[in-house]
């Protein structure tokens, strides 16, 4: 039980981590996808840390379990996890957005290592994983496939494209992920496009659903392991999330979709989240520097 | 004449012969392989088809994501929608990334049975031709259809490979090897020189034919690899003729001729004609109802050289 305990406390260490950092990358970016970011942490943390078999020291591992975040806009929270897990350098953090960096505002495959496909044009994602869930059954392979989808995302046409393929193809190998965080661009996706009834939606489509609090790491753990045990079907895991999770001062609300964070908002964020003085002074320093 | 025969009857056996030397080829469609006439494949190699229904965007993404997994994908539907409506997947999901994937547009330009305006693909060239690295063939006939696919299988990155309709004489000389880039000489001429690719070959040969018995010797290239274009032939076509028409079945806006004028404008500066289609959609019709109706006839094409050369 200790153990248990343990290994949550280190994934929600890591989500906070997450946080900490798309702060401080958007604060000296001067410019960024901060809520979907913040939404997403917790995935990314069970994900990378507990769900995928991966090898940190060779990101083309070709048996890998491969992750699409196919809302690429959340990227800043991924190239966290990135620098977490030892595929790039957290050196490379405080670069996000130049113009030279391999961490670009949305994800560029061949650009930056553990980036699995390019993204950013919205809805694309899940048709790139049934791709590479196709490709894993051809070879013989028995890696899986994780595709996050967001929620405003939904209403692209190819999602459902996408949803009924692989479906069709009966992938058990494949999980979607969407992070229900209830927000689009300008507003609440009950009125910019409702999703609901979501989860009988993507029940008709075919696929083994489940639903959880997309911050309990313990709920995300267990969907993952349920959706290893289905068969001749894909899972899809409703993860209900609240956009800008953890920044406080615009946490759920649609105007974390994209932020400038002023000095003051750092030192507040930073603080609420746990960082030393030191750590928010540095930030600070940086962020003067850059602009 | 050689007997005529429509390059996408090859389609599927050139596909069959590459897959049974290469475990990675893989093919794609969404619901149109039996007027690609890819169901052999289908029937050869089901565990290597992936029949994705009415969803090009779908089928563009799949392609890419098999792609990352080391299979060289061949992604085939009609011309109009693997452009137009699959536009954003083939450029984020496709050329952003470099993916191997081949895409086969079936039934070029104004022919496309009496399918008509929504079928037809009058911008496809443009659009393909716009995305960054992107490369752009037609086959003259069945002979360099083979030869294209054999290529791109072996070509590792984004392809357009745009497929006519009908069948066609065969234009290439039995030895021809295709090359990226690469242009060849169908009839010589220095008097003016007519570009082209694909069905209009065989007419804009006819309208070549028509000018030489009014002494106007017209040089024909086959512009098979439409992007990137061979810009020797051209500069040379211009050098030694001094002036050029260009025969599209595209709108020519962003087709060919504007292919053609850029490479000569910034080379060696010609006059450039631009046959095609004048910026209107198309109908349903007969390709000879077509051909007259959008000034494709060998007469039309003939009559287009004469006033241009008269300046």
């Amino acid at each position: 039980m200790a153990e248990v305990s343990e290994k949550y406390r280190k994934l929600d260490e890591i989500a906070n981590r997450t946080r900490i950092n798309v702060v401080k990358m958007i604060a000296k970016s001067g410019t960024g996808h901060a809520g979907g970011s913040a939404s997403i942490a917790e995935i990314l943390a069970v994900l990378y840390f507990h769900e995928m078999r991966i090898d940190p020291k060779n990101p083309k591992w070709e048996d890998r379990d491969r992750f699409v975040l196919s809302k690429g806009h959340g990227c800043p929270a991924l190239y966290s996890i990135f620098s977490e897990v030892g595929y790039i350098s957290k050196d490379l953090l405080p670069t996000l957005h130049n113009i030279d960096s391999p961490l670009q505002m949305h994800p560029e495959y061949g650009l930056c290592p553990g980036i699995e496909m390019s993204t950013g044009a919205l809805g694309q994602g899940l048709s790139a994983g049934i791709g590479m869930a196709l490709g894993a059954r051809a070879r013989g392979k028995d890696f899986r496939v994780y595709v996050t989808i967001g929620c405003g995302e939904s209403n692209e046409g190819q999602v459902w494209e996408a949803a009924m393929c692989a479906s069709k193809y009966e992938l058990d190998n494949l999980v979607a992920i969407i992070d229900y965080n209830k927000f689009a661009l300008c507003g609440r996706t009950a009125d910019v496009m409702p999703l609901e009834p979501l989860y009988d939606k993507w029940v008709a489509f075919g696929w083994h659903v489940i639903e959880v609090n997309g911050h309990s790491v313990a709920q995300l753990i267990n969907a993952f392991e349920e959706a290893k045990t289905i068969k001749g079907k894909p899972t899809f895991i409703i993860a209900h999330t609240v956009k800008g999770r953890g920044i406080s001062y615009i946490e759920d609300t649609w105007r974390s979709h994209s932020v400038t964070i002023s000095p003051e908002n750092v030192k507040r964020t930073l603080g609420e989240l746990g960082c030393s003085k030191q750590e928010i002074d540095d930030t600070l320093e940086q962020m003067k520097e850059a602009h | 004449m050689s007997e005529r025969i429509a390059p996408r009857e090859v389609l599927g056996a050139t596909l069959i012969e590459l897959a049974e030397k290469d475990p990675n080829i893989m093919v794609l469609d969404a619901d149109f392989c039996p007027a690609s006439m890819i169901t052999n494949f289908r029937d050869r190699f089901p565990e290597r088809f992936v029949q994705v229904g009415i969803a090009e965007q779908n089928m563009m993404g799949i392609a890419a994501g098999l792609s990352t997994v080391g299979f060289t994908c061949f992604a085939s539907t009609i011309c109009a929608f693997c452009s137009r409506r699959a536009c954003d997947q083939v450029t984020t999901s496709i050329a952003l990334p470099k993916m191997n994937v081949k895409i086969l547009g079936l039934y070029a330009g104004l022919f496309v049975g009496k399918n008509g305006a929504s079928h037809q693909s009058l911008e496809d060239i443009a659009i393909m031709r716009a995305i960054a690295g992107m490369v752009v063939i037609q086959p003259a006939d069945a002979l360099e259809m083979k030869q294209m696919i054999r290529f791109a299988a072996e070509y590792n990155g984004p392809m357009y490979i745009r497929i006519g309709r009908d069948p066609v004489p065969q234009f290439v000389p039995d030895d021809y090897q295709f090359q990226l880039g690469k242009a060849i000489v169908l009839r010589e001429g220095t008097d003016v020189t007519l570009v082209t690719y694909g069905d209009p070959i065989e007419d804009t040969l006819k309208a070549a034919d028509a000018l030489a018995k009014k002494k106007i010797e017209a040089r024909v290239i086959n512009m098979s690899s439409i992007k990137p274009i061979d810009e020797e032939i051209l500069v040379k076509a211009a050098k030694e003729t001094g002036a050029i028409v260009t025969v599209d079945n595209h709108n020519i806006y962003g087709g060919l001729g504007s292919a053609v004028t850029e490479v000569v404008s910034e080379k060696m500066p010609v006059r450039v004609k631009r046959v095609g289609i004048k910026d209107v959609f198309g109908k349903s019709g007969t390709d000879e109802q077509m051909k007259k109706e959008f000034g494709l006839r060998p007469e039309d094409i003939e009559k287009e050289v004469v006033d241009f050369l008269k300046g």
